[in-house]
């Protein structure tokens, strides 16, 4: 019966979706309501051809199938995104890469450029955190995923909030607020998405045969929840007709700016930061076989974070129309911040007392350490750039973005990749990875492709606030902004360069990952869930 | 009195006093004196259950 309610639903989407399409204001609508129709007929198929089928959910089993989806995910949109991240730096260091003329901008920097950040945030970030959430959570609780297929719908929506968003910013639809570009109708399919997520999540905790909630849920749980509030508030915005991908924000003006920034701040501290913590607290303790170095600070870290981080967004907005109290809050709060960070930092760190020994003989380790090293250095530059003094002259530089890129590819980045080559021989259940030297050669490609971008960026950075403020003896501004984009040239060629080292070393990782999957010898199978075969 | 002012007013009075107290406590509770055995036992509990979910049956050890 629930099959047969299912085909209805799925069908009348279908058609409903290639109905829109026909009466379409716009490209970008016409464009996601053709995705819709597919994926709604493609699900539809799948649907009919297993009607009538009974799923099984044994509880004394995990449910690794969503991960191992999720950790595919994970690489592969990982390498699309530091790709399109690639070619977005060659085209500010060559302007003619933007194809203009043939693409009829479709390919422009200005479009690519929500692309690249969706992809490795949304993409790469947010399959790698709802696959370490289904895994730490079942692990950390003793109990198979709440909700039976309600895991899959995550993954699959997810993965469609992903093209719609794709295809909408390639054809020209956004709401034009940084990290939130998504219009109207794609921040619907995410809220529901996400809802069903902490369902997932809270289901599981709440049926849990541990008698405690390990630490790395508490993170792991409050980015789901502050990620859902502050969406739902940046995001409120009226339709401008159910046929257009256009919308009219609620707010306006500084207000709206206030939002805007209320939200992108916490989006990297309870996304990239708390999410990416629950990660650390749980894969860095695994991996070096040693509990956390110390519980009790976890804990300080964890309050302190969500006390502290929610009034730091005004630092985006030094010098604008926002009122001078709360460009100060937000300094203060910021420098504040930068210790309950530390903390976490060092008791990442300590974790590996009594076995540095590690570093030398295991490449997974010697990645989640870098990460955590990039996690203490991001904590300490974001602070720093934050007081009012420091930020007349970086913002709106480069060097913003190499802030951002240190700890997003150093932090972010590093750390999934060691929860990546944790999970793949236990998910698959392989001896191990195909290859450490492989590893070693992604750590060093890495290591290297950061410390080049976040260097260039630096100097660019610091350079172009330079230039921009440079007055001769009569007051006059002495540089040009054109003269300023010519001199960051070599910079930016720099910065491409150590971007390619970071996707070179994601590809290696995509294969000695295939390569585990596909070469490794198996283990002995515990149960049906990790019989996987080696095709 | 405005919305705007009211709120303002309670949120730099009784819900600083409150969020800050509310703070203070969590790390109260963190060092309460027998805290050091139950957070052994909650950070080695990623080391129990790797394969398997736990046995169904309510377990009996005292945490």
């Amino acid at each position: 019966m629930w099959d047969y309610v299912k085909l209805i639903v799925l069908g009348t989407i279908a058609v409903l979706a290639a109905i829109a399409a026909n009466f379409a204001h716009d490209l970008p609508y016409m464009v996601n309501a053709i995705v819709v129709m597919i994926a709604a007929s493609l699900t539809f198929l799948w649907e009919i051809r297993h009607v009538g089928e009974v799923r099984l959910h044994p509880a004394n089993e995990y449910m690794d199938g969503v991960v191992r989806a999720g950790v595919i995910a994970t690489t592969f949109w990982g390498v699309v995104g530091f790709l399109v991240g690639v070619v977005i730096a060659f085209q500010l260091a060559f302007p003619a890469l933007n194809l203009g003329n043939i693409t009829d901008g479709v390919l422009n920097f200005g479009r690519l450029r929500p692309l690249h950040t969706s992809a490795v945030i949304f993409a790469f970030g947010g399959n790698a955190l709802i696959m370490s959430s289904f895994y730490i959570v079942q692990r950390t609780s003793g109990v198979r995923l709440w909700g039976g297929n309600l895991g899959w719908f995550v993954f699959w929506g997810w993965q469609l909030m992903i093209v719609l968003a794709a295809t909408s910013y390639v054809t020209g639809g956004t709401q034009g607020k940084e990290y939130a570009e998504t219009v109207w109708y794609i921040d619907i399919w995410l809220t529901i998405v996400w809802v069903a997520f902490l369902l997932v999540f809270m289901g599981t905790l709440w049926r849990r045969r541990e008698p405690h909630i390990y630490v790395a849920n508490w993170f792991l749980l409050s980015m789901i929840i502050t990620v859902a509030m502050l969406h739902l508030v940046n995001n409120m915005a009226i339709p401008v007709s159910i046929l257009s991908s256009q919308s009219v924000p609620v707010f306006s003006g500084v207000q709206d700016a206030m939002t805007q920034w209320w939200y992108g701040h916490n989006a990297v501290g309870f996304f990239l930061t708390a999410g990416f913590l629950g990660m650390m607290y749980y894969f860095v303790p695994k991996q070096a076989e040693r509990p956390v170095y110390s519980y009790k600070l976890s804990i300080i870290h964890f309050w302190a974070l969500i006390f502290l981080y929610i009034w730091a967004g005004p630092h985006h907005l030094h010098y604008t129309a926002l009122p001078e109290w709360a460009g100060t809050l937000g300094m203060v709060f910021s420098i504040i911040l930068w210790m309950p960070s530390w903390g976490g930092m060092i008791n990442g760190l300590m974790t590996l007392s009594g076995a540095w020994d590690k570093l030398r003989t295991d490449p997974i380790i010697r990645m989640m350490v870098v990460s955590i090293g990039f996690y203490g250095m991001s904590t300490f530059e974001g602070p720093m750039m934050s007081i009012k003094a420091v930020n007349s002259l970086s913002h709106y530089t480069d060097w913003t973005i190499g802030h951002v890129h240190s700890g997003a590819l150093g932090w972010n980045g590093m750390i999934t990749f060691g929860a990546l080559y944790f999970l793949t021989p236990r998910l698959w259940n392989r001896e191990s990875l195909y290859s450490l030297k492989l590893v070693s050669w992604h750590f060093w490609l890495a290591t290297i492709g950061i410390v080049l971008y976040a260097s260039s960026m630096w100097v660019t950075g610091i350079m172009e606030g330079l230039m921009w403020r440079e007055v001769d003896a009569n007051g006059f501004l002495v540089n040009a902004f054109a003269d300023t984009v010519a001199a960051k040239f070599p910079m930016y060629v720099v910065r491409g360069l150590g971007g390619g080292m970071f996707l070179t070393g994601a590809l290696i990782m995509a294969f000695n990952l295939w390569m585990t999957v596909r070469a490794q010898p198996a283990r002995a199978v515990i149960n049906a869930n990790n019989a996987v075969p080696a095709e | 009195m405005e919305l705007y002012s009211l709120l303002r007013e309670f949120a730099d009075s009784w819900v600083l006093l409150f969020l800050t107290l509310f703070f203070l406590g969590v790390c109260v509770w963190a060092w309460r004196p027998g805290s050091r055995k139950t957070h052994e036992d909650i950070a080695n509990s990623i080391f129990r259950h790797d394969q398997k979910p736990a046995a169904p049956a309510p377990q009996t050890e005292e945490a």
